[in-house]
Order: structure tokens, then sequence, then C-alpha cells
């Protein structure tokens, strides 16, 4: 990371009053503003939309190897995904991946 | 008789709104650690945890600053997941928006997933409830949550340096994202969303300044919003 401090200070503040200006919106200066249905659908979407372009690149090509595949963190991303998406709770994902991430980098 | 039901309004929400620690602590006190591993101090990571308060989005950012996007890219991708939550305050805004504008304002700053989501059940069960007691159930659902996520960071980032690489913590996040968004593939509309913006994201990798990301995440939008438009179509 090379950032100067002013840089990290703007990303900071930047972050923390662009997200209050969202979160205000509609309970604040838009009111009672009805939003169209269309865009009500494309918001919807929007962590599911975001998070796995995020997370694909990680999960493939992890810094940590200098972005070589790893057969650890690729049964790690697995196993977190397929828990997830089968009990819906968040922290049964997060230990099982983690467990399979160590158990990954144990075996291989 | 009105502070009686106020106040055990704010106790029910309480109630509703306390077994999400289990779900904020942990990331609360990744991200402390995580950013404070990446080089942030523990001010900016506390006052990115007290004025943000939002984790998926701090993650975001703190990948995109790993892989030295510019400022506005970082600041870009991680407003984007965040703009879930102008669908929060429309959504509460005909419960809430009669309350008085200084409540507004604290209302929205704690406004995170599961204060939106146990409230918005609640009100839809009981919508005849007055102005002030539902803000009082949203305050108290919110405020578990939000005490927890600052001493988890806060904690997190003491930690930060202390913990040793072997432990592969920079996994920590794509498992964590992960188990974020596996549960909302509810519909095939998400999942058809989530594999457009997989498959984008790594297709797009090569283009500079994380802008692949962010045309990525559009159309996977369009992607999912459309096939709903016409699931939704179907049944009519």
């Amino acid at each position: 990371m090379s950032y100067s401090q002013a840089e990290i200070w703007i990303i900071i503040l930047g972050l923390a009053l662009g997200t209050y200006v969202i979160r205000f919106s509609f309970l604040g200066p838009l009111g009672r503003a009805n939003l169209p249905a269309f865009v009500l659908r494309l918001l919807r979407y929007t962590p599911v939309a975001v998070i796995p372009g995020l997370v694909a690149p990680l999960v493939l090509w992890p810094a940590a190897t200098g972005g070589q595949p790893d057969p650890a963190r690729l049964l790690a991303a697995l196993v977190a995904t397929v828990l997830g998406m089968w009990t819906k709770n968040v922290i049964v994902a997060v230990i099982g991946g983690g467990m399979a991430l160590y158990l990954g980098l144990y075996l291989f | 008789m009105t502070a009686t039901t106020t106040k055990s309004a704010f106790w029910r929400g309480f109630r509703d709104g306390f077994p999400f620690i289990l779900g904020a602590a942990p990331f609360g006190l990744l991200f402390g650690v995580l950013a404070t591993e990446a080089g942030l101090n523990v001010a900016q990571v506390m006052s990115m945890g007290v004025l943000v308060i939002a984790g998926a989005s701090q993650f975001t950012a703190l990948s995109q600053m790993q892989e030295n996007a510019p400022v506005i890219m970082v600041l870009a991708a991680a407003l984007a997941v965040n703009m879930r939550m102008a669908m929060y305050s429309a959504a509460l805004a005909p419960h809430l928006g009669a309350a008085p504008l200084w409540q507004r304002a604290i209302a929205a700053y704690i406004l995170v997933d599961n204060a939106y989501a146990v409230s918005a059940v609640e009100f839809d069960r009981r919508p005849e409830q007055s102005t002030a007691t539902k803000m009082a159930f949203y305050i108290g659902c919110a405020v578990p949550v939000w005490v927890v996520w600052y001493g988890a960071t806060l904690t997190g980032a003491l930690l930060g340096q202390a913990i040793p690489p072997e432990f592969a913590l920079d996994f920590a996040v794509p498992i964590a994202f992960l188990a974020i968004v596996a549960p909302m593939l509810r519909t095939i509309a998400h999942v058809a969303a989530a594999l457009t913006s997989m498959v984008l994201g790594l297709a797009l990798a090569f283009l500079p300044y994380s802008s692949g990301l962010l045309i990525a995440a559009a159309v996977a939008m369009i992607v999912g919003a459309e096939i709903e438009r016409r699931m939704g179509d179907r049944f009519k």
C-alpha cells in the first residue's frame, strides 16, 4: 500500500461522507419521494453485483502466492460459498471456510 | 403511557437486534486486524469503523487500497457496495419520515443491514404503531451492533500487529465476502447477477485502476434486475 497520509484520510472521510449521504437520502431531503420501480430493482442487486467481481480475482490470483492459483485458497472459497448458500449462516460459512483454508495449507 | 410504550419498543428492538452482534463482532475484529496489518494506524482504523460503520464497504476499500488503486476508484467501489442502503432508506422513510430531523439524522447514521431487515419485518407486521414507537424499536435494533462494532474494531486494531503471516489472514477477506454474499443468492436473478459479476470481474481484471470491477458491477446489476422483471412478468 503506497498512499500518503493525506490520501488515506481522503479515502476515510470520502467513504464516511458518501455513505452517510446514501443512508440519509430518503430519511432526509428526499423524504417520501417514490423511487421508480426499476431503480429499486437495480439497488436490490448492488451487493451481489459488486462483491463477486471483487472477490473472484482475489480467489483465483491471491497476492500472498504472487498471483499463482493456490489449491488451499480455492478450496476455502468453495467451502465458504457452499456453506453460505446451504446454511444461510454467515458465521458458519466463515468458520467452515477458515477451517478448509488451514486444512488445505496443511495438506497441499 | 407514551414514554412506557417507547421504552418497551426500544427494548423489543434491542432484543431482536441483539443476536446480530454474533456477526458484527468477528467482522469488526477482522477489519481492525487487517486494516492495521495493511498499514493504517489506530486513529485511521477507528475513524473508518466509527464514521462508516459498513463492514462490506470497509473491506472493499481495504482490498482496493492493497491493490494501490487510485483514491477515486477506491471510493467508487466502496460506495457502490453501499448503494443498497438507499433502498433501505427509502423503505424506512414511510415509517420514520415523520420523526424530528435530529432523530432521522441519527437513524441514518446507524442504518445497517440488520437494523433495516429486522425493522422492515416489524413495521410490516404492525404498521399502526406511532412514529415514536417505530423509531424506538429501530434504534433499539441498531444499538447492540453499533456498540459492538466500535469495540470489536478497536480490539482488532490493537491486536493487528501481533498476528503472524502464517495464519494466512490475507485470505480472511475473500472468505468473509463469500460468506456475506452466498446467503443472498436466494433467487435465480441473484445467482445470475453474482455469476455475471464474477465472470466479468475476472475477464476485465486487466483493465487499469480496478475500472473492470465497476463495469462488471453495473452489468451484473442490470442482469439481476432484468431477470427479476421478466420472471415477475411471467406470473402476472
